[in-house]
């Protein structure tokens, strides 16, 4: 197991690689048995980005499971990264930018967490995650970029950029390492049992991270059939043998928004800052218990959320396929 | 209403909007952050740029932000609107790394004197008094091309140094940027509630432009924490137009970014 290791070692990844079944099977599981496949200490890269097609159902079911000390990396990072601080999932978050969202101010649960060191948030450059991703899945230790020069953005990420000159030109470009994630949490509009995934609207660094990581576990709004995903192959995202598990959750990001499904939950979003413009550590603390230890199902989940929020999200969702 | 009323009836960020907005040309391609930045060049599109390309982070080319319907961020599929294409948010960065931007175009919690702007920490990095949200798309944006930023003009933003770069202006000014590796790109415009202003070729120091309406250099020298240069003729902008205002506020009419 070399993953403190910045950059994993090649072979290791090969061989892991090499000894999974990639066979066509059926892989169609449930958010408990799913989230027995991420580990304690994992680190798991999280699809979506800010308040898109988060995968909420599986990050709400590992703080239920009572995962902890996850290292956890995403584009751009919002109230999900609240919930993995406060509950102690993750100790680490990797991204570029780390708040509700600029109509909600900066996140006081971050600002708590950080501010008295009890947890990491590592910035990074929004491109130098994307590229970082990108080299993972290339198979590949790094590759250069030419932004976080001269920032201190490079400064304060010490030994884990590192300027190099390019043998060709000489000109000095920023190495930035390849990350491959242990898991990979992804949440798409549709999937095939046996995990091709096609997915509508951004993409955000998805494909990039479900090729960089040992495994996938797929969320989807629903479970179409095989033959259905062959008849468009050209919309098929994420291939099958990257997943580890699908698991069918309506309403998976909520309340986040999935593209032409639903638009972010406003009403759930605005409680939730509420809750915590008060008191950062109580009313996190309350909204866990509210809305993640609370719930019997996920169902119940978004029944406390309510029926009335829910479907005003859908109208606004499906407006986007309307002229 | 008369002139006079219509000019003074606006806020401090539909102020910056239309100013800002206005800085833009039709056939650019403009990397947009969210909030302002996305509404000024909204505001631009509909009103003298019909052939200006936006882009936001979240992968989109070339989106219609439809009025009322404005993004929480530029992730969100409000800001798919009748775009051209959406890419992997790392395909749609790497076009500024390709050299395919014109202008990048952001907000700022904090500039220093040289432009560099800083959105990552108040305080010392390793014990900050605020942890800030971050660099976001912006270290690559004002890495990669010319910048402009739309902010409100306080002293406490307006700093001799920023405490962290975040996004890099002219780092120490004269050729420091280009000697420090980044060859390309640099800060054009800052566009406040009070001046427009750009920075000096050779020093690289922040100057004022322009003043809006009614603000004297003097007020601007005030709400800024380090010694600010005189452009050889400064100018006043033209106050915001009916329509322009009219235009803000069909985009904006909860005020989500206006307020």
């Amino acid at each position: 197991m070399t993953s403190d290791a910045l950059v994993r070692d090649y072979d290791t990844l090969r061989r892991d690689l090499a000894a999974r079944d990639r066979g066509l099977r059926e892989k169609v599981t449930t958010l408990e048995q799913a989230a027995t496949l991420v580990r304690d200490g994992d680190h798991v890269a999280i699809g979506g980005c800010t308040l898109s097609r988060t995968p909420m159902a599986m990050i709400w079911q590992l703080i239920r499971a009572g995962r902890r000390n996850l290292t956890v990396s995403r584009s751009i990072t919002s109230t999900e990264g609240d919930l993995l601080f406060a509950s102690g999932l993750a100790h680490t978050i990797v991204s570029s930018w780390f708040s509700q969202g600029i109509v909600w101010g900066i996140s006081k649960v971050m600002r708590h967490h950080v501010e008295n060191g009890l947890a990491a948030f590592e910035e990074w450059s929004h491109m130098a995650i994307g590229m970082r991703y990108r080299a993972g899945a290339m198979g590949v230790p790094f590759v250069p970029v030419r932004s976080m020069i001269g920032s201190d953005v490079a400064r304060i990420r010490g030994d884990q950029v590192k300027p190099i000159r390019c043998p060709f030109t000489g000109e000095e470009v920023m190495a930035v390492p390849a990350l491959n994630p242990n898991v990979a949490l992804i949440h798409v509009q549709r999937a095939d049992p046996y995990g091709n995934a096609q997915l509508d609207g951004l993409q955000f660094m998805d494909i990039d991270i479900a090729m960089a990581a040992d495994k996938v576990i797929l969320t989807t709004e629903r479970i179409v059939s095989n033959d259905q995903i062959r008849r468009a192959p050209d919309h098929t995202r994420i291939p099958f043998f990257t997943v580890e598990a699908v698991v069918e959750v309506p309403y998976g990001s909520v309340p986040h928004e999935c593209y032409g499904q639903y638009e972010p939950i406003f009403a759930q979003l605005d409680r939730y800052a509420a809750l915590i413009a008060k008191d950062p550590v109580a009313g996190a603390r309350q909204y866990l218990d509210d809305y993640v230890h609370g719930p019997k199902d996920w169902s119940d989940y978004l029944a406390k959320v309510g029926i009335d929020t829910l479907l005003t999200a859908s109208r606004r969702g499906r407006v986007i396929f309307n002229d | 209403m008369t002139e006079q009323t219509t000019s003074s009836a606006y806020t401090a960020s539909e102020l910056i909007a239309i100013m800002a907005g206005r800085l833009l040309v039709d056939g650019q391609i403009v990397f947009a952050g969210v909030g302002i930045p996305l509404l000024a060049a909204t505001l631009a599109q509909r009103n003298v740029a019909p052939k200006l390309t936006i882009l936001f982070e979240g992968g989109v080319i070339g989106p219609f932000i439809r009025p009322g319907e404005l993004p929480p961020s530029t992730n969100e599929q409000r800001c798919t609107r009748r775009a051209n294409m959406v890419l992997p948010s790392t395909d749609v960065l790497l076009l500024l790394q390709r050299g395919y931007v014109d202008v990048g175009f952001m907000g700022g919690a904090q500039i220093d004197r040289y432009g560099n702007l800083n959105s990552s920490f108040i305080g010392p990095a390793e014990k900050p008094s605020i942890r800030l949200p971050g660099t976001g798309g912006g270290n690559d944006i004002s890495s990669l091309t010319n910048m402009i930023v739309a902010m409100k003009h306080e002293k406490r933003r307006f700093v001799e140094k920023v405490d962290f770069i975040t996004s890099p202006g002219w780092i120490d000014g004269r050729d420091s940027r280009a000697r420090c590796g980044l060859p390309t790109g640099g800060m054009w415009r800052v566009v406040t509630d009070l001046a427009v202003m750009g920075f000096d070729a050779e020093t690289r120091e922040m100057e004022v432009l322009a003043l809006h309406p009614g603000v004297s250099f003097a007020q601007v020298q005030d709400n800024t924490g380090f010694p600010l240069r005189r452009a050889r003729e400064v100018g006043v902008t033209a106050p915001p137009r009916r329509e322009e205002l009219a235009l803000i506020r069909e985009l904006d009419p909860d005020r989500l970014y206006t307020a």
